[in-house]
């Protein structure tokens, strides 16, 4: 049956997803949108895999919710408080459902919907080893990655002073 | 636990909301919030596939760390854009940025 900790996280995290989507004061969606993060984080402890919801808080929550709200009050306006913000809105809702309805659809057919987790679970210290024997070229692309997208940051945010 | 349905169908509420508010909105903020609530939505599949697999493993995980990685690196272009954006013509609404278009 459907554990009560699930469904509470699922209600919780969607409910935020929607209030940061919807709420007239961009700030406030902007929280929301830090919670529904926390929310994630929270599945992932009940996935078995503490080692990745520790990392969802750190980056997620540490991070990039703190860099959306800095910005949010840098950039916020209050004529948006005002501004009809619905540029094809039932084309949204009806997107949004088909694409719930088809991926639904194809879970339901496969033969894997209604399985449960295997009995024994990996050890979440795996990853280390798996990490730097597997995926090692990865994680070197990935720091490059990291490198390029702050300076290009820093390139884009420069203020030209002079010119 | 949950039988994996209950996952699957999570994660395609989330997707569906992100479709949503990026089809709908105008506001580049609001664009920004829903491309990251597809990519946890998309993270939260990875994690749940890894935890469901047979015999178990991490490589689901270790994919989901890249994706938070790769994200993160998203955010900071992504909002140093529409800070330029901002500051050139004090207004981030979608539309009236299509003077960009050639």
């Amino acid at each position: 049956m459907v554990d009560i900790a699930f469904l509470a996280l699922a209600a919780f995290t969607v409910a935020t997803s929607l209030i940061a989507l919807e709420a007239k004061e961009i700030v406030y969606g902007a929280v929301a949108l830090g919670l529904s993060f926390l929310g994630i984080a929270g599945f992932f402890i009940l996935l078995n895999s503490p080692f990745l919801a520790a990392f969802q808080i750190l980056i997620y929550v540490g991070a990039i919710a703190v860099l959306i709200i800095f910005t949010v009050m840098l950039v916020r306006r209050e004529v948006w408080l005002k501004l009809a913000e619905d540029k094809g809105r039932i084309v949204g809702i009806f997107g949004g459902f088909t694409i719930v309805a088809i991926i639904l659809i194809f879970t339901i057919s496969s033969q894997m919907a209604f399985q449960f987790p295997p009995k024994e679970q990996i050890s979440f210290t795996v990853i280390g080893t798996i990490l730097i024997k597997d995926y090692w070229f990865a994680l070197e692309i990935l720091a490059l990655l990291l490198t390029a997208s702050v300076l290009g940051a820093l390139t884009l945010a420069k203020l030209e002073k002079e010119g | 636990m949950e039988p994996l349905i209950n996952y699957i169908t999570l994660s395609a509420i989330l997707f569906g909301i992100g479709v949503y508010g990026l089809v709908s909105k105008r506001n580049a903020l609001r664009l920004i919030f829903s491309v990251e609530i597809i990519i946890n939505a998309a993270i939260l599949n990875l994690v749940t596939f890894s935890t469901y697999s047979q015999p178990p493993t991490v490589s689901g995980q270790t994919f989901a760390l890249f994706a938070i990685a790769v994200a993160a690196a998203e955010v900071a272009v992504g909002l140093a854009i529409i800070m330029v954006a901002f500051r050139l013509r004090s207004e981030i609404d979608v539309l009236d940025l299509k003077k960009l278009k050639g």
